[in-house]
């Protein structure tokens, strides 16, 4: 007790009472309508007729010290001191007194920090951390995201797209973000079985747990050398074999490659959709990865020429037909784009209902 | 010449870059020079130069920290170690920049300075700290207010919508329930002893803007069981300035709502709570009063046998505070997952195994239509020992 500091745990996040702006714990549950001012900008009115601005900036994935206290500044000059992030990533100042938007918009622009993302416009790309942290990492979702986002700028900071543009990168199969249901995403891919290490896998897995980690049954025990082997006219590559055990080498950066997929949701109105595979191969270009850039940037177009307003990648897609959006993109359908996994029969066309092109 | 030409390109263009980011600490830190010259070996080679995480962590804790580890031979990389701390956000997202700053100060002492605002999940990601730092980095931590997340086989971290802080549409109290749900779970987040992940995700209505439905093992939504709120004079207003109000009512999905010029009149057993309307007409339309929580369940990506959305398991359920069902009902989930379920199985998964049926009755909730989209369109169903026992 006397003098030895008590080793403290569990405490949990700080508590929201202390986090949230006053004017908006004031109003807490007593909101009364919104209204988009001007992209990136939505102004809040309560029932007893408080306003506020929530002005919605986009941030690099990864930023340093330097900039967190920058972007506090900001914040301790407009937003008296309180800041929000929001579920896709993006900063939000709170603004009170409306004679200080424009000071705030100066600023932000000033700094470069693109205001936007409301509305239909591109949101903010969800994406993973690529090869500054991750293990299983094919390619570098952060700097794909960069490279799109220069190409993609001013459908961020401007709002008259079609729907709403909801971009995803998974650098993996792994997919830690909402790839599987973006209008459209990235994901990194191999294209050969893993290489079989039996000295680290006798050494450091368990082989019952890895034997279960394929989905496709692809991997038997060798019980003679304490390791596995791989069926690879099975295997498709997924990498959860890898995830489990380093043994499993999969990585091989001639064939690695990315995939592009298209259509998916996850909002309200209707049942949300899964990411459709669009492109099969796309190669793993860094810095900049211009085909898949140039890819996305052709489907955006042909979406934004041929769309009806309202209408998000997924429902354009709905209303023309699968057949149509090959013919308007360009995009070559293969063998691959065939489901052939476990629940693929609801996906084969059981009428004779279709368009031609 | 630039030691970085690859990233460097990733510093052209108009989007903000963080390769700039990571120069800036680079620049003062060789410790996080080290990493980003790694990152550039990358670039170059086209492959990651990370290993299989090693067991790292804070004392008293099994999770929230990620063990990383370069692959390249000393000589090369000098330090390394390069763990990742998750660190719980606060409610929504929202914060003091007092708080901010305070750990921008302690990640500068103890870590590479390099941080994500948020990961995935929701976490405050601090990137890159050596195995010695960790323990010193946690204290810190602990010291200004802020506690890790969630890893490995636990419950993650959660995260929520910001609700009632700024949005008329919020059903319940999200900041709320995020906060005393993750009090109440803090062994099951901060000591992984489950078969794999759970992810626990709360939105305040059903546009879920935490994309709850896709993301979460368990997606816990706001909804309203009785009709939308309209406030016909707002409604003549908006027709007034020219607002299409026959066209809000012919875009109802289920033709609940009809527009006679005057009035606006809803069918409320027939609003299936799309949010449509409410979004065309803000000033005009609101949730309604008989609020609660719709709860869905095995949202999850790709890994292992595809993605999955959350179905619903419980239609409806009230979610005032102290939240005692919602909290027996994720407990009781949680238990029959951990006791049934294979290694890495996800919730969802282990359902769809041993189908819904056993599962309502292990959580002792009534099967409702609410939860299929169609009954079953094969003869192959099961009945207990028990069912028939009631028919002799
Ligand atoms: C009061 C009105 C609303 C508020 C305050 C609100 C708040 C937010 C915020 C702050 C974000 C993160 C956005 C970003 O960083 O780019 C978001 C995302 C989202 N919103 Fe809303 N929103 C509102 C209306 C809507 C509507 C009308 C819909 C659906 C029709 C919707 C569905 C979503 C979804 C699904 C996400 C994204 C999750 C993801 O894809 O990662 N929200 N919302
Ligand atoms: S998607 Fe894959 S590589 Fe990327 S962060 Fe997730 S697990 Fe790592
Ligand atoms: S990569 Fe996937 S399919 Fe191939 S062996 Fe490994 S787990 Fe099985
Ligand atoms: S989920 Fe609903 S309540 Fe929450 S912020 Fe989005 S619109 Fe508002
Ligand atoms: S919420 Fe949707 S279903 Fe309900 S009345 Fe409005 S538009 Fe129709």
């Amino acid at each position: 007790m006397s003098g030895e500091k008590k080793y403290i745990t569990d405490i949990g996040p700080p508590h929201y009472r202390e986090m949230v702006h006053p004017v908006l714990m004031k109003n807490y549950g007593k909101w009364r309508y919104h209204e988009y001012v001007a992209p990136g900008i939505i102004k809040h009115v309560s029932m007893n007729g408080d306003e506020v601005y929530m002005v919605r900036a986009a941030i690099p994935k990864i930023v340093s010290v330097y900039f967190v206290r920058e972007l506090c500044d900001i914040a301790d000059k407009y937003s008296d001191g309180y800041v929000k992030f929001t579920s896709r990533h993006n900063v939000e100042f709170i603004v009170t007194d409306k004679n200080k938007l424009d000071g705030l918009l100066r600023e932000l622009r000033e700094r470069g920090w693109p205001v936007g993302g409301t509305g239909r416009s591109l949101k903010a790309i969800i994406h993973t951390q690529g090869w500054v942290h991750c293990h299983t990492a094919i390619i570098d979702a952060p700097g794909l995201a960069k490279a799109l986002y220069d190409e993609l700028y001013d459908y961020f900071v401007r709002d008259d797209l079609p729907g709403k543009l909801k971009i995803a990168i998974a650098c993996c199969l792994n997919m830690c973000g909402a790839v599987h249901c973006s209008d459209l995403a990235f994901v990194g891919m191999h294209r050969k079985p893993p290489v079989v290490n039996d000295d680290i896998v006798s050494r450091l897995c368990e082989i019952p747990t890895l034997v279960a980690s394929c989905p496709t049954a692809a991997i038997r025990p060798a019980p003679e050398k304490k390791s596995v082997i791989v069926n690879e006219e099975r295997c498709m590559y997924c990498g959860n074999c890898y995830t489990v055990c380093p043994g499993m080498f999969i990585h091989n950066p001639k064939y690695d490659c990315l995939s592009m997929w298209v259509g998916g949701n996850a909002v309200a109105g209707g049942p949300p959709e899964f990411s459709r595979l669009a492109i099969p191969y796309l190669p793993n270009n860094p810095p900049r990865w211009p085909e898949c850039v140039q890819a996305a940037k052709k489907v955006i177009d042909a979406w934004i020429k041929n769309a009806k307003k309202g209408e998000r990648i997924g429902d354009w897609i709905k209303r023309i037909g699968w057949e149509r959006f090959f013919t308007l993109t360009e995009i070559p359908f293969t063998d691959k784009h065939i489901d052939d996994f476990i629940f693929s029969l609801p996906t084969f066309r059981t009428t004779t209902q279709f368009k031609w092109r | 010449m630039s030691e970085t030409p690859l990233l460097d390109e990733l510093e052209k263009g108009r989007w903000p870059s963080f390769v700039t980011e990571m120069k800036r600490m680079a620049a003062v830190k060789p410790y996080s020079k080290n990493i980003l010259l790694q990152l550039e070996r990358s670039y170059v080679e086209r492959v990651t130069h990370w290993k299989h995480g090693g067991i790292v962590g804070v004392r008293g804790y099994g999770g929230g920290v990620i063990g990383r580890y370069s692959d390249l031979p000393p000589e090369v990389m000098q330090t390394p170690e390069v763990h990742t701390l998750r660190v719980a956000q606060p409610a929504g997202w929202f914060y003091s920049t007092k708080a901010l700053r305070k750990l921008c100060d302690v990640w500068e002492k103890h870590g590479s300075g390099f941080i994500n605002l948020h990961g995935s999940t929701g976490d405050i990601i601090l990137l890159g700290a050596q195995t010695a730092s960790l323990q010193p980095c946690f204290e810190d931590l602990i010291s200004i207010g802020f506690d890790l997340g969630g890893s490995g086989g636990d419950v993650r971290t959660l995260s929520c919508c910001g609700g009632p802080a700024f949005c008329q549409w919020s059903c319940i109290d999200t900041l709320d329930i995020y906060h005393e749900l993750t009090m109440e779970l803090q062994d099951e987040i901060h000591r992984p002893r489950f078969p794999y992940k759970f992810k626990i995700k709360i939105a305040g209505c059903p546009n879920d803007c935490v994309a709850a439905l896709a993301r979460a093992d368990l997606a816990i939504i706001g909804t309203w069981r009785d009709s939308i709120k309209i406030d016909q004079e707002a409604v003549r207003e908006y027709a007034k300035k020219g607002v299409n109000i026959a066209a809000v009512a012919a875009r109802c999905p289920p033709q609940a709502l009809e527009w006679d010029g005057k009035e606006l009149r809803v069918i409320p057993e027939d609003c299936t709570r799309c949010m449509k309307c409410l979004s065309a007409l803000p000033k005009a339309i609101l949730p309604g009063d008989d609020r609660g929580v719709s709860i869905l369940l095995g949202g999850k990506a790709t890994i292992l046998q595809g993605a999955f959305l959350g179905w619903v398991i419980v239609p409806f359920m009230k979610a005032d505070k102290p939240y005692r069902e919602l909290k027996e009902l994720t407990r009781k989930i949680l238990d029959w997952w951990d006791e049934n379920a294979k290694t890495r199985e996800r919730v969802g998964e282990l359902v769809y195994r041993v189908g819904m049926r056993n599962f309502l009755k292990a959580i002792g909730q009534p099967p409702a239509p609410q939860m299929v989209y169609a009954p079953r369109a094969n003869p192959y169903y099961f009945w207990s020992p028990e069912e028939l026992e009631e028919v002799k």
